[in-house]
């Protein structure tokens, strides 16, 4: 692991990924957008509207995904100070934030036709709302003090500190009462959810990780490239 | 010589305690704000909403826990803030306790000076509320399990956002989402009081939500303080 803490690798690496990550995310993507809206059948109960749920579920699995990302990379930095970590945080969060907030728009455009509300103050609604702010005021710490570094370790430790939200997340449909329906995709006892709609929902999924893939490797060397010009910059001055 | 009393751990435990709890009360402390925003603001709801006696009796509890939990939150941005201008953090950081008792100390003071006062004064806007009768006992275990939490969560934020200028903005965004769940339990069980459903299970949670911020949130301050200090 330690590596790839040399930018120079680092590059290297992430310019062999690219290409194959930016071939998945166009073949997924096409193809999931395909089935969602003609490959795949209307719900019972719900009509056309069920084909929210293609970018909505896929956007909420993200959500907590960049989450798991920067909190992994909060713990790697604590743990075994790899040069890397902090700014792998720092390249997630903003993709997490953004899925969050497309869960959330999506959810409430999804719960007027089927709930008749956009918004629910249920456990999964309001878990979700706390992990939006959660990438916030992540963001927020990175921004507030002069030293990249410090700024850095003090966003760490909220991010792992809020850690706590994701089983909350994950678990809140079963432990309140809520207008979202119970776990049908990753259950113990297997899927519920007929395979027709599976397999978009996968492939959209998919999509969207590889779309995760291309953006924070291209923001790994935003990072890199933003520190090495410091470094120059402060080398010229010092003479 | 000193004398064991003073050098002993508890010994400098009890006299940071006693330090910030004199300080919370003095001039520029934060003791007297927070109970002036606590009274002023929980009086705005009935101008607010109109005094009709069901509307107030409804939303007493939640009402009387926000500001209570606002009124927490005005008062942390100097709970290290103050010793880390003037430089006495880096004295105590150099203390046999460690910066952890340190800020459990300070945690402590806190919850003495500044939220308890707090605490015994909510019976008073419970009246102003038209809070129903059974629900105060209820409301004031919920403060006392709860607001632990409130100071120990937001000992957190505090010391993330110690050395940032302007650092309350910043402070409220860290520390309101984690204030969540604990707002949610305390509300749940004076609203399951009030309407004449055992709270015990809300209480239970709240409590388990105090002792999980006690186990975490001294030693998270002290990390975070730790890297303002370098």
């Amino acid at each position: 692991m330690h590596r790839f803490a040399n930018p120079a690798q680092f590059n290297r690496l992430a310019d062999k990924i690219l290409p194959w990550a930016k071939l998945v995310l166009a073949a997924c993507l096409i193809y999931g957008l395909y089935l969602a809206f003609f490959g795949s059948p209307p719900d019972r109960q719900q009509g056309e509207s069920v084909r929210i749920m293609y970018v909505h579920v896929p956007a909420a699995w993200m959500a907590m995904f960049c989450y798991l990302v920067v909190a992994g990379a909060s713990f790697t930095e604590f743990v075994w100070r790899h040069p890397l970590a902090i700014l792998a945080g720092k390249a997630a969060a903003p993709i997490g934030a953004t899925f969050t907030a497309l869960a959330l728009i999506t959810g409430a455009l999804w719960g007027k036709p089927t709930w008749g509300t956009y918004w629910q103050w249920d456990g999964r609604m309001t878990s979700v709302l706390v992990l939006f702010f959660l990438y916030l005021g992540y963001m927020a710490i990175w921004r507030s003090m002069d030293e990249e570094e410090k700024a850095g370790r003090a966003a760490s430790i909220l991010a792992l500190v809020g850690v706590i939200n994701l089983p909350i997340i994950k678990f809140s449909v079963e432990w309140w009462n809520t207008l979202h329906q119970p776990a049908s995709v990753f259950r113990l006892d297997g899927p519920t959810i007929s395979g027709e709609m599976l397999w978009p929902l996968f492939t959209m999924a998919i999509a969207f990780k590889a779309y995760f893939v291309v953006v924070f490797l291209y923001r790994m060397k935003l990072e890199i490239n933003r520190r090495k010009l410091s470094v120059l910059r402060m080398s010229r001055v010092n003479g | 010589m000193t004398s064991a009393q003073e050098t002993s751990l508890s010994g400098i435990f009890f006299g940071i305690v006693r330090r910030d709890v004199r300080l919370a009360w003095s001039q520029g402390g934060t003791g007297t704000m927070a109970l002036s925003f606590f009274l002023i603001a929980v009086t705005l709801f009935p101008f607010g909403v109109g005094p009709e006696p069901q509307v107030l009796a409804r939303i007493a509890p939640g009402v009387i826990w926000v500001v209570a939990l606002l009124a927490c939150l005005i008062s942390l941005d100097r709970l290290y803030q103050a010793d880390f201008e003037d430089g006495s953090l880096d004295d105590l950081a150099l203390s046999p306790l460690g910066l952890t008792g340190v800020a459990a100390a300070k945690i402590l003071a806190h919850w003495v000076s500044t939220v308890l006062p707090l605490v015994v004064v909510s019976p008073i806007l419970g009246m102003l509320m038209n809070l129903p009768d059974g629900a105060y006992g209820t409301l004031l275990i919920s403060l006392l399990v709860g607001t632990p939490a409130l100071s120990l969560i937001g000992s957190m934020g505090a010391a993330l956002t110690v050395s940032v200028r302007r650092g309350g903005v910043l402070l409220s965004l860290l520390v309101l989402p984690l204030y969540v769940p604990t707002l949610i339990f305390a509300v749940g069980a004076v609203d399951a009081t009030a309407g004449l459903v055992d709270a015990t299970q809300p209480l239970a949670l709240l409590g388990a939500a105090s002792l999980l911020a006690l186990v975490v949130g001294p030693f998270v301050s002290a990390q975070a303080l730790r890297l303002s200090l370098e």
